[in-house]
């Protein structure tokens, strides 16, 4: 991959980013719903007694409410290509279509983990739980597993650009792919958050395991995105 | 401008079962305005897909000068459909400074204040979205997109659809404009009479066919257009 490449994947990215900074609407929509998820799941679970199950609790929480609105995020950065057929632009431009891939997926992973830094404070107050303990672990593991849901949806929703119901579709089709990455991840948060956690070796385990899934996921993405954008 | 010609060469395209190209062989010369017509599901958008390597052919090729069509020569193509193919969320300036810079296009910024002069669009509020600009204002920034590379060839695909007659005079007035630089022109319509208005080379397709396919550099009358087309297109 030659200097140009990764510049066509920043240019990509960033026109996502910079329409996103414009209009707020991705982050806004993002951000209520995942505070709106964090609080019916404290609600519901106010009166759980065991305490053991706080951190695994905790830490669903955050991969439920990730998973939310990670959908609500490939639906609309790619939505943005739908409108005036702009994605026909940009696969006729010499930008590799590769780079296109890789600059979807950048532009989604940064605003998912923007929203996972308001959700993690907000799972950390509402279940009383030591989010930030160790905090490069819990960076490492949010930013691997918002990259393993993203390189599928951003394949998965481009898929669906066309369809017409194609908001319905995308967590039909997108979640049952990516449950090995939500149960390490969530596995991952669970042993992190838990302060009676004799070490970190769980935790080290599903990193690797997470970091492996990427590997496999971006490929495959990187793969399948020229034909299933072109439908071909 | 190069004087690259483009050809088409047994071109056939299935879908499954269905043949949407058959055995198409074209030629396509620079300086000459090509309108490709024919019914609904005659393949006029394959074979403009196809041209803009948008869409493989099954088999046959497509072949600029001597260079097979692909992804390397990207570079050489403009395109415009009746989709604008913009950001609605960014200015005008904004979209053509964001594919200036997919296109590694030297000194831009002068060749975008260019287009936007060209297309009368540089007086518009430099942030206002392309989400408020009106159907002709969208139709003459897509134009200025598909112009900003300067390509050999450039193609069009039912622009005028949804546009009002000032606005489909304008297009035919730009279409003649590039003809007359010597761009190498294919516009795909159902409009007969904006092809005659045009075009020089005229092509029919029918059921995935080539049914006619004639040259006249002096151009074809509205007459002359609804006679080659009900010829072609007649069952036999």
């Amino acid at each position: 991959m030659t200097g140009s490449f990764w510049r066509f994947t920043l240019l990509i990215a960033s026109k996502d980013l910079r329409i996103e900074g414009r209009s707020r609407e991705v982050l806004y929509t993002m951000g209520f719903s995942a505070a709106l998820v964090v609080l019916v799941f404290s609600f519901a679970l106010a009166n759980a007694t065991d305490p053991a199950q706080g951190p695994i609790t905790a830490a669903g929480v955050l991969w439920a409410a990730t998973l939310l609105t990670g959908t609500v995020a490939l639906a609309r950065v790619l939505d943005r290509e739908r409108e005036n057929e702009a994605i026909r632009s940009l696969l006729l431009s010499p930008v590799p279509r590769a780079a296109i891939y890789l600059g979807k997926l950048i532009a989604t992973a940064s605003l998912m983990l923007v929203v996972e830094i308001l959700l993690a404070v907000l799972v950390g107050v509402l279940f009383s739980s030591a989010v930030f303990g160790h905090p490069v672990w819990l960076a490492t593991v949010l930013a691997l597993g918002t990259l393993g849901f993203a390189s599928c949806g951003v394949v998965f929703s481009t898929a669906l650009l066309r369809a017409r119901s194609r908001d319905a579709l995308l967590g039909a089709l997108l979640f049952p792919i990516v449950i090995p990455v939500l149960l390490a991840a969530s596995r991952a948060t669970a042993n992190l958050f838990d302060p009676l956690a004799p070490d970190l070796e769980p935790v080290a385990f599903w990193t690797r395991f997470l970091l492996a899934t990427d590997v496999i996921y971006i490929s495959l993405g990187l793969w399948v995105f020229e034909p299933i954008a072109t439908g071909e | 401008m190069s004087q690259r010609s483009l050809r088409a060469a047994r071109v056939c395209k299935s879908f499954g079962r269905q043949h949407a190209l058959v055995d198409v062989s074209l030629a396509f010369a620079p300086g000459q305005v090509t309108c490709i017509v024919g019914p609904n599901g005659a393949g006029k958008t394959t074979l403009l897909g196809i041209l803009a390597t948008l869409v493989r052919p099954t088999s046959g090729e497509v072949l600029l000068g001597e260079e097979v069509l692909s992804a390397t020569v990207r570079w050489s193509i403009g395109y415009l459909g009746h989709q604008p193919g913009v950001y609605p969320d960014l200015s005008a300036r904004q979209n053509l400074r964001l594919f200036a810079a997919l296109y590694a296009i030297p000194d831009a910024e002068a060749r975008v204040d260019f287009l936007l002069e060209r297309v009368d669009l540089a007086t518009v509020r430099h942030d206002l979205p392309a989400r408020a600009f009106s159907r002709g204002m969208l139709q003459r920034l897509a134009l200025a997109r598909a112009l900003l590379h300067d390509p050999e060839i450039l193609l069009f695909d039912e622009p005028s659809s949804a546009l009002d007659p000032v606005g489909v005079r304008w297009l035919a007035e730009e279409l003649c404009r590039e003809r007359e630089a010597g761009r190498l022109v294919i516009l795909v319509t159902h409009d007969l009479d904006a092809a005659a208005q045009v075009s020089n080379h005229m092509v029919v397709l029918r059921r995935g066919r080539v049914a006619a396919d004639q040259n006249s550099p002096a151009g074809f009358s509205a007459h002359e257009v609804r006679a080659l087309y009900q010829e072609a297109v007649r069952d036999r």
